[in-house]
């Protein structure tokens, strides 16, 4: 009676499983084997390990590194600022709302602010700098990555710095640490799980990004994502797309195992 | 000490400007009589004329709009049933199983979900359109219904389902008239989470998209790729308006729940 009801639970969700998690893994892995031609081959696993591919990897990963770097040093404060406001649950809602306006117009958004004649050089030139070409270089690519994962970044900081009980800051406090020792072995290692769920959140996505490559970076930095995209989309090669993914899934693998688990709830 | 308190607000307000800035920016210069985002000329509402003008993008628009309310409703029933078949396994192997499953897609950077269907739709001979772009985001919208609903059903207590079944409720009596109505403020936050998820989307949809079927994020791509026209600012001020309607929603259905957990996490 019992297993029955629950057999009967399990089988719609277990053929989602079954369809969209399982079998879509093993048919990039499936695809990695085969060129371009449809033969078998390790050809692919060849080309990853060439000067061209690794180059890229390298990139991809410095790039998501940066970002995940600014991102955690804007955050962290911001977060810690947050959860000191009076209605700190209404100004986190206020942090997070731009994150559900459309990703590629804020994408849009920064093509006029960054262009040739936009807010960006206009203050430039009124600053007296003069105008420069912000568009389509690293800097505005990594300042609109940062600014699309930062709400990401600072939610799960936020939830660990809010659950942190006070009376050990008291303690610290008591015991004669300075606020700054305070904050070194108090209040950052006990939001730890926090700031690695927010590196998570935004490495794994970084590594990946390919319409801001294209709108913001103009093609210049190529990230995984990006040669993914092309493989499949515009050069048809699916078994080169496919060896790409494979990698960038067990880099996915890795980054998840080295932050630990996430904990459920910090999504 | 004054000092101490100014910082922190200046700080917060800065982050605050930087965040909302480029939304406000496109808003404003889409009331622009000059047709650039960099000129403001004079004020005028033709952009928003022209806007509701184009059949074409209104037809994107709902399309867009059916494929979230349908991939919502479908992935709720499928992410309850998840959710409830993780809440009732009894080996504790099989629970943690099927939530790793469940959580592969939701880690999964948008590139390789959106590869790997199109892998999959090609290989089960499905026309990419409407269909493959409605099953990809049922796909991806069940995992986070899932991590909605579970912690409802791990909150409740059995005795509850017990003294239903002394009295002699049938299974589909304790699951309608005790399980459900006890869950339905995680169901709501989990089909609100779908449907955002949805209308967010576009890394998915750009790749199992075809036919000449498209959604909103993949025309603004396709738009801003050509440069910039003020139709998308029009576009993007109505449709921030509409967030900010959902959000509001969404802060009142959730405001039972004391945290804020699962604002989406994906780009």
């Amino acid at each position: 009676m019992r297993t029955n009801s629950r057999n009967f639970y399990l089988i719609p969700y277990v053929l989602w499983i079954a369809l969209f998690v399982v079998t879509p893994l093993l048919l990039v892995l499936y695809y990695s084997f085969f060129d371009i031609e449809g033969h078998f081959t390790f050809e692919n696993y060849r080309k990853f390990f060439t000067p061209v591919y690794l180059k890229m990897t390298l990139s991809s990963f410095w790039y998501a590194f940066l970002i995940t770097l600014f991102s955690l040093l804007i955050a962290y404060p911001t977060a810690y600022l947050l959860t000191k406001t009076k209605h700190k649950q209404l100004w986190l809602l206020l942090i997070i709302l731009p994150s559900w306006i459309n990703l590629l117009l804020k994408a849009y958004a920064f093509l006029g602010i960054f262009g040739t004649y936009g807010a960006a050089n206009s203050f430039l030139e009124a600053m007296g700098i003069g105008g420069r070409q912000i568009l389509f270089t690293d800097f505005s690519f990594i300042f609109v990555s940062v600014y699309i994962f930062l709400p990401f970044m600072i939610l799960p900081i936020f939830n660990s710095l809010d659950e942190l009980n006070p009376t050990l800051l008291d303690a610290s406090n008591d015991l004669g640490g300075s606020s700054w020792v305070t904050f070194k072995r108090v209040i950052f290692p006990l939001t730890l799980d926090g700031v690695k769920a927010g590196c998570q959140i935004v490495f794994i996505p970084a590594l990946s990004l390919f319409m801001l490559t294209r709108l913001i970076a103009g093609n210049r930095v190529i990230t995984l994502g990006t040669a993914i995209e092309q493989h499949f989309l515009v050069t048809q090669d699916w078994g080169m797309g496919s060896t790409i993914a494979v990698f960038l899934i067990i880099a996915m693998v890795l980054i998840m195992v080295l932050t630990g688990r996430r904990k459920r709830g910090i999504l | 000490m004054k000092n101490n308190r100014k910082w922190p607000a200046v700080y917060l307000a800065l982050i605050f400007i930087i965040l909302y800035a480029p939304i406000f920016y496109l808003i404003f210069y889409s009331f622009n009589s000059g047709g650039t985002m960099y000129q403001f000329e004079g004020f005028t509402l033709d952009w928003y004329r022209e806007l509701f003008a184009d059949t074409r993008l209104l037809i994107i628009v709902l399309n867009t709009v059916i494929i979230a309310l349908l991939s919502a409703a479908i992935s709720t029933i499928i992410g309850v049933a998840g959710a409830l078949a993780i809440a009732y396994a009894r080996k504790r192997r099989v629970k943690n199983t099927l939530l790793s499953l469940n959580n592969v897609l939701i880690v999964s950077p948008d590139v390789i979900i959106g590869a790997s269907f199109l892998i999959l739709f090609t290989m089960i001979g499905l026309k990419l359109g409407f269909v493959s772009v409605l099953l990809a985001h049922i796909a991806f919208s069940v995992p986070i219904v899932v991590l909605m609903v579970l912690p409802k059903i791990e909150e409740m207590n059995t005795s509850m389902i017990y003294a239903a079944m002394d009295l002699g409720a049938s299974r589909l009596d304790v699951l309608t008239k005790v399980i459900l109505p006890y869950i339905t403020p995680g169901i709501f936050a989990g089909f609100f989470m779908a449907l955002t998820y949805s209308l967010d989307d576009f890394a998915v949809t750009f790749f199992v998209t075809g036919n000449g079927f498209t959604t909103l994020s993949v025309e603004i791509y396709s738009l801003a790729r050509r440069g910039v026209s003020l139709n998308i600012n029009a576009l993007s001020a109505l449709l921030f308006l509409f967030t900010i309607i959902l959000v509001t929603g969404y802060y009142f259905i959730t405001k039972r729940n004391e945290k804020p957990n699962g604002m989406g996490v994906r780009q």
